[in-house]
């Protein structure tokens, strides 16, 4: 048996949009290959979502629902994720670069003795399948294929990269269900909490606009002034390195080649003066907004349209701006 | 308690790429430095030994160059290290450099082993998980914050949408995600000392690796070739005062850029 | 002979380089415009060594060499002059005389807390009629039991007020002139120990600078440091070693100017061209980095010489000399290069022209320097 199989990670009965993108993709690959386009749903109480996935491509859905497979766990999901391409034996395998497909691949490219490649970007359907990903943080790009005897192939999936395909209502995929004994699994890790955000704000990664914040904000509680324009376009709010060393954001809103790699429809970076490394995180946005009021910063040569001002005067006339503009729309 | 770091040496991230005439990354005049990620491992590591002793031992696979960011380390608080040099590693993909590094940090017969969940290089975020499946050892991956208790740790583990405290038994792996610790700037004294320190340099044949088994040949992922990203042009800087300069903004987001 | 620093020194350049890009750039500019000593990078310094880093481990120091810390204060000055004085002035006027000419006890009670950097250091010997002829000294100190008795002014004192330790001249005998004149360990908090004005300054602003007002304040007789009449001895020794951190301080600024002015040169389009593309900078560039080079050579010998135990006071006052003629020179063209935004605040080369300056003058002016060279060559030395 064979198939191109897409990981279909849900999460409180929903998808992410990187699932539709990846079956987007994975339909293309799997025809070039003349193959199958399979989706797997591994949790619980996700069986119902199977329609969400024929309509978007999927040939087969391979369901493995179980109450015990509420939480995400290493062993677990590595266990009945290793019975289940064990028994079927898929061609390729496409996870979401997500926290879970970044932890779920990599154990399962070492249990199957095969190659990974992560945080994929492209894929050049020849005689050789290519596959491209960033390195040096997008700086670079490296195309690589997999070595002949590297099966199942297994890729992580950068999210925004690929395109959704367009949903057919009422196309059907043949559903198969699958179980597994859990128990026979060894429990190395346990969840002993799990503290989710409080902010209903859309995460950097799959934004479609993002407002990022840098030295030029002075503290803390200017940012305040960038969630409140992030509000009004539903954007997620990043910060730049420096910011995020003053101690005036998070760690994990750092946009950058040390923190997350952002490529949004429109990117917004205010009083940053573009360093490299911060460029490297967001070069490959499609439309890019500087705001600075240093005429020479770097961030100029990269944006599509910049303003030369104080953000502070700038910042307040752009929320009313937008208020206007998207109350008009 | 014994401290294993898996220490990669990457470049500067403000380094700017270029390719050689033979397309490969042009290494000519980049700063090397210890990558980030593996200097939160490296910084939590020392913090360990200070609260509970032990002591700090550093695996790298690399060549002599990367001998400059193992005494980084040591100036910072590493104990000793250990490093595997040998010119059959050149070209190998993340299956045969984590069989390597398996064989490395199991000799130092760790009781915690922390790496970066990636580097900033290849960032292929793999060598650490694939290191556990081999060592057969639990881990948590990408965490925040390790608390040591009797045989075993809870670490917080970053979620896309917050995080969660997973328990396992030690020895286990920890993959440093930013914020895991803030490294320290190495002391005078630390420097002065890490000249001092033992660095076991090792080949492929010390640690019973057939040198045929490694490198392009044996790379599950092989490379074709490398390019870099069409550079952007600069647009345009929107003019005149910052009300209307602001007001043009918009107008042209929403109906040149259409992005809003 | 080996142009090469060795792999510790390159380390320190890395560490202190990092820490400066990370730590004191950032605030540079505020600081200066401020006139705002911070305290807390002071402290940073301390917990990294920086602040003893030529004095043996047995004194709290970090057991280097004055190569590796000419170093660090030229990787501080690089970002930030006035932090880069703070820290020449804490080592080599501060901390030196005690390390050089005190008793054991002196170094374990003063050099440790000051190595540590738990505590600052400074240098009192300018008076008002008493600049380069420290032989007019009219500060005087007198013995009264087992207590001396300071009466008399300091000015132009650098890491004044902040500092807690001083080392201080005053004339024990005003008949012996220049032999006449002994050096005294004073502690802030003294009774009869004040602080009078406080200079405002064209650069360096950030760093401090004030008088210092001695109304018989009595220390005690085991504060006297080194022996009676040796004080113009002492002094002299510490401006030898001293000259080394100011060399090394401008050699710092004109790099930092230097750096920004060929980074602004590469970026900034004229005409269709970027400015480096023309030869009028290019030029510009190319003096500006060959002085540098040539004054990093000077100020590395000197403190090379100095670690080697080597005569180095010609060496030192030449490397003071033409560093600090470097630094007000390659700061000007920085801000020629920089045109219309080089004059304002909002770029840094404006800062680092003011502060190369005071290089000039401080720890004796340029004309001493040369009577001091001249002084070494006519003897043969």
């Amino acid at each position: 048996m064979a198939g191109v199989w897409v990981f279909a990670e849900a999460k409180d009965g929903k998808f992410r949009r990187v699932i539709l993108e990846m079956l987007g993709e994975a339909r293309k690959f799997a025809d070039h290959l003349g193959e199958e386009l399979w989706a797997v749903l591994v949790g619980s109480n996700v069986a119902e979502l199977s329609s969400l996935l024929g309509e978007h491509g999927a040939d087969k859905v391979l369901v493995m629902d179980n109450p015990n497979l509420a939480a995400y766990t290493t062993d677990v999901y590595a266990g009945v994720t290793l019975g289940l391409i064990n028994t079927y034996q898929p061609t390729a395998v496409l996870f979401a670069n997500s926290n879970m497909g970044r932890d779920l691949a990599p154990i399962l490219a070492q249990k199957l003795d095969t190659g990974l490649i992560t945080d994929l970007t492209g894929i050049t359907y020849g005689p050789e399948i290519l596959f491209k990903r960033p390195i040096y943080a997008g700086k670079a790009l490296v195309e690589l294929s997999f070595a002949a005897n590297a099966r199942p192939m297994l890729l992580t999936i950068r999210p925004k990269v690929f395109t959704p395909a367009e949903p057919q209502t009422g196309r059907q995929a043949e559903v198969i269900t699958a179980s597994a004994d859990l128990n026979a699994l060894t429990l190395r890790q346990v969840i002993k909490d799990v503290i989710r955000k409080a902010s209903t704000r859309v995460d950097l990664t799959e934004a479609d606009i993002v407002i990022s914040g840098g030295r030029g904000m002075k503290n803390p509680e200017n940012f305040k002034i960038l969630e409140e324009v992030a509000d009004i376009l539903g954007a997620a709010v990043g910060a730049s390195r420096a910011a995020v060393d003053e101690g005036w954001r998070e760690p994990q809103y750092q946009v950058g080649q040390t923190g997350k790699v952002v490529s949004p429809q429109l990117y917004i970076a205010v009083g940053i003066s573009g360093a490299i490394q911060h460029l490297a995180g967001m070069n490959s946005s499609k439309c890019i907004v500087a705001i600075n009021k240093d005429p020479e910063a770097e961030i100029f040569k990269v944006a599509d349209y910049g303003i030369v001002g104080d953000l502070f005067q700038v910042i307040p006339i752009l929320k009313q701006e937008l208020q206007q503009a998207l109350a008009s729309a | 308690m014994r401290i294993v770091v898996c220490m990669k040496q990457t470049f500067d991230t403000e380094a700017k790429i270029a390719l050689t005439a033979d397309g490969l990354i042009d290494s000519t005049g980049v700063t090397l430095v210890v990558d980030p990620y593996s200097e939160f491992a490296v910084e939590k590591g020392i913090q360990f030994k200070e609260k509970f002793g032990g002591e700090v031992v550093i695996v790298c696979i690399g060549d002599t160059q990367a001998e400059t960011a193992i005494r980084q380390c040591m100036a910072m608080g590493a104990d000793r290290a250990v490093i595997v040099t040998d010119p059959a590693m050149d070209g190998s993909d993340q299956s045969a450099t984590a069989r390597v590094l398996a064989k490395a940090v199991i000799s130092q017969e760790p009781d915690i082993i922390l790496g970066g969940f990636k580097s900033v290089d290849s960032g292929s975020a793999q060598v650490m998980l694939r290191l556990a499946e081999i060592l057969n050892l639990p881990h948590v991956n990408v965490v925040t914050n390790i608390e040591i208790g009797e045989g075993k740790a809870i670490a917080t583990r970053e979620l896309d949408d917050g995080v969660e405290l997973v328990e396992v038994s030690l020895p286990a792996i920890f993959t440093a995600q930013q914020g895991l610790a803030e490294p320290r700037y190495p002391s005078v004294k630390g420097i002065m000392q890490a000249k001092k320190k033992e660095l076991k340099r090792l080949t492929l044949a010390d640690l019973d690796i057939d040198p045929t088994s490694v490198g392009p040949a044996n790379a599950k992922v092989k490379i074709h070739g490398l390019t870099l990203p069409a550079p952007r042009k600069g647009g345009r800087i929107i003019g005149g005062e910052i009300p209307e300069a602001t007001a043009d903004l918009v107008k042209a987001l929403r109906d040149e850029a259409k992005v809003i | 002979m080996d142009f090469l620093l060795n792999e510790e020194q390159e380390m320190m350049r890395k560490v202190v380089r990092d820490f400066a890009l990370n730590e004191v750039e950032p605030g540079a500019a505020e600081r200066d415009e401020t006139e705002h000593f911070d305290r807390s990078l002071y402290a940073q310094m301390a917990e990294m060594g920086l602040t003893g880093i030529p004095w043996p481990e047995a004194y709290g120091g970090a057991g280097s060499d004055n190569l590796s810390y000419a170093i660090t204060v030229e990787e501080l000055s690089r970002v930030d002059a006035s932090l880069g004085v703070t820290l020449s002035a804490h080592v080599s006027l501060g901390s030196y005389p005690i390390y050089g000419y005190g008793s054991e006890a002196q170094k374990q009670k003063f050099l440790r807390p000051l190595a540590e950097g738990t505590k600052m250091g400074a240098f009192g010997l300018t008076e008002p009629y008493a600049g380069s002829d420290a032989g007019g000294t009219r500060t005087t100190a007198v013995l009264n039991g087992n207590e001396w008795v300071i009466n008399g002014n300091k000015i132009f004192i650098t890491n004044g007020g902040e500092a807690e330790i001083y080392v201080v001249f005053a004339a024990t005998d005003k008949s012996k002139g220049h032999k006449g004149i002994s050096a005294f360990i004073i502690e802030k908090g003294t009774p009869g120990f004040s602080f009078g004005k406080k200079e405002k300054k064209l650069g360096i602003r950030s760093s401090t600078t004030y008088e210092l007002v001695f109304e018989d304040c009595r220390i005690p007789a085991e504060n006297l440091l080194g022996e009676v009449g040796q004080g113009f001895k002492i002094a002299m020794s510490t401006l030898d070693g001293g000259r080394v951190g100011i060399a090394a301080q401008a050699l710092g600024i004109a790099q930092g100017a230097y750096d920004k002015a060929l980074e602004y040169a590469q970026q900034r389009v004229q005409f269709g061209k970027s400015l480096a593309e023309m030869q009028a900078i290019q030029f510009k560039l190319a003096d500006m980095a060959t002085k540098i080079e040539a004054a990093r050579l000077l100020t590395y010998q000197a403190a090379f010489r100095k670690d080697k135990g080597l005569p180095y006071g010609k060496f030192s006052a030449m490397a003071k000399l033409y560093a600090s003629d470097t630094a007000m020179e390659v700061t000007t063209d920085a801000v020629q290069i920089f045109g219309g935004y080089g004059y304002t605040r909002d770029f840094p080369v404006e800062r680092m022209m003011r502060d190369a300056k005071i290089t000039q003058i401080y720890e004796g002016t340029n004309e001493i320097q040369r009577v001091v060279i001249a002084g070494n060559i006519l003897k043969g030395k």
